[in-house]
């Protein structure tokens, strides 16, 4: 199969460009793209892409593979493969630092915005807080993203605002802090979101649902953000 | 630089609940304006018939009202999404002024044109 791998260098590249190569895959087994990454790497040892823990754990190895992102130790190679050819390109929107690797420092600007820890004024327990089950429940479907950020670099309107739109995983958290039962400033919180940009950018296109390595619907925790900001306004 | 002073309320939830609302105000007025079309082509003796009567006329103007407010939240958005710097360089800001106060002049025209066609 034919893999071109996007390709920049800016201590000798002047512009980025694509890079051709033929692999053979061995017994025609399906391999995951982190595997035909590290392929790649025996040819040329100069290929940079960032990875740890290989089971889609760490959300390290975000890149986009033939048009749509996604974590490349948990994708099979059969899976974005089209015509037996496979483009392979740093996530879209953040700055390239190098080949396959972006700097993600406007993505945890974004994250750091919605204050990504538990509020709580209350004099603390001797022990823990509590929390009911079904209130722990809520929790669900938001506390498993890792930040791998292949949801707000497919995201135009992050593309477009990065600095001002939070972009679907910083919001996805910050509905896992308002929707927790133990945090107290839902007040403040809701304040920092109703301006027009940092939710209200949001155009319900889904990419981020399509995405999501871990299955995650970061759309239904804007639209529960928006209830809660139209409820707290009306 | 792009920012929300030239939204139309300069607040997020505000934004969303009027283009919300004129986009049911639009999607009714649509609803009865096909509605008598399929009904029977009424000419104009019809159609004058039918915007003298009040209900009409404050219904229009509401759509009218409503298109001005929906279509300026859209395409306000539209032009701090795509008239960045990024494409346009640093002429972005002044393009972006020309094209917002475009927009608007298009749309008081749209509204005075109509409130004359309806009074006039």
């Amino acid at each position: 199969m034919q893999v071109s791998v996007y390709r920049y260098d800016p201590a000798k590249d002047h512009e980025p460009y694509m890079q051709d190569f033929d692999v053979e895959i061995p017994g025609g087994r399906d391999i995951m793209v982190l595997d035909l990454l590290e392929m790649l790497k025996e040819q040329d040892s100069s290929i940079s892409y960032r990875r740890s823990c290989r089971e889609g754990v760490c959300g390290s190895d975000g890149v986009n593979m033939n048009g749509k992102n996604g974590l490349a130790c948990v994708t099979p190679v059969s899976e974005v493969t089209r015509n037996g050819r496979l483009s392979l390109r740093p996530l879209p929107g953040l700055p390239v630092i190098r080949d396959l690797v972006v700097d993600m420092e406007q993505f945890v600007d974004s994250y750091k915005r919605i204050k990504p820890y538990l509020i709580n004024d209350q004099e603390p327990p001797s022990q823990e807080r509590l929390q009911s089950p079904e209130d722990r429940e809520k929790l669900d479907g938001l506390y498993e993203c890792i930040l791998c950020a292949c949801c707000s670099t497919s995201c135009p309107s992050y593309w477009w605002n990065p600095d001002k739109f939070i972009g679907p995983a910083g919001l996805l958290q910050a509905y896992r802090f308002l929707a927790d039962s133990r945090d107290t400033a839902t007040e403040e919180r809701l304040a920092e979101l109703e301006d027009p940009f940092s939710v209200f950018r949001c155009r319900g296109i889904m990419n981020c649902v399509s995405v999501c390595p871990k299955g995650l619907n970061p759309t239904r925790a804007i639209g529960k953000i928006r209830n809660m900001l139209l409820t707290r306004a009306v | 630089m792009v920012s929300q002073v030239t939204s139309l309320t300069g607040n997020g939830v505000a934004d969303w609940v009027v283009q919300r609302v004129s986009a049911y105000v639009l999607a009714l007025y649509t609803v009865v304006i096909v509605g008598i079309l399929l009904i029977g082509q009424p000419g104009f003796e019809g159609w004058q018939a039918l915007f003298d009567q009040t209900w009409m006329q404050v219904f229009t103007l509401l759509a009218l009202l409503s298109t001005c407010a929906h279509a300026w939240i859209g395409m306000w958005t539209i032009g701090t999404d795509y008239i960045r710097e990024h494409y346009f360089g640093s002429g972005a800001d002044g393009i972006r002024l020309v094209y917002q106060v475009a927009v608007v002049l298009v749309l008081l025209v749209y509204l005075i044109w109509g409130i004359q066609i309806l009074w006039g």
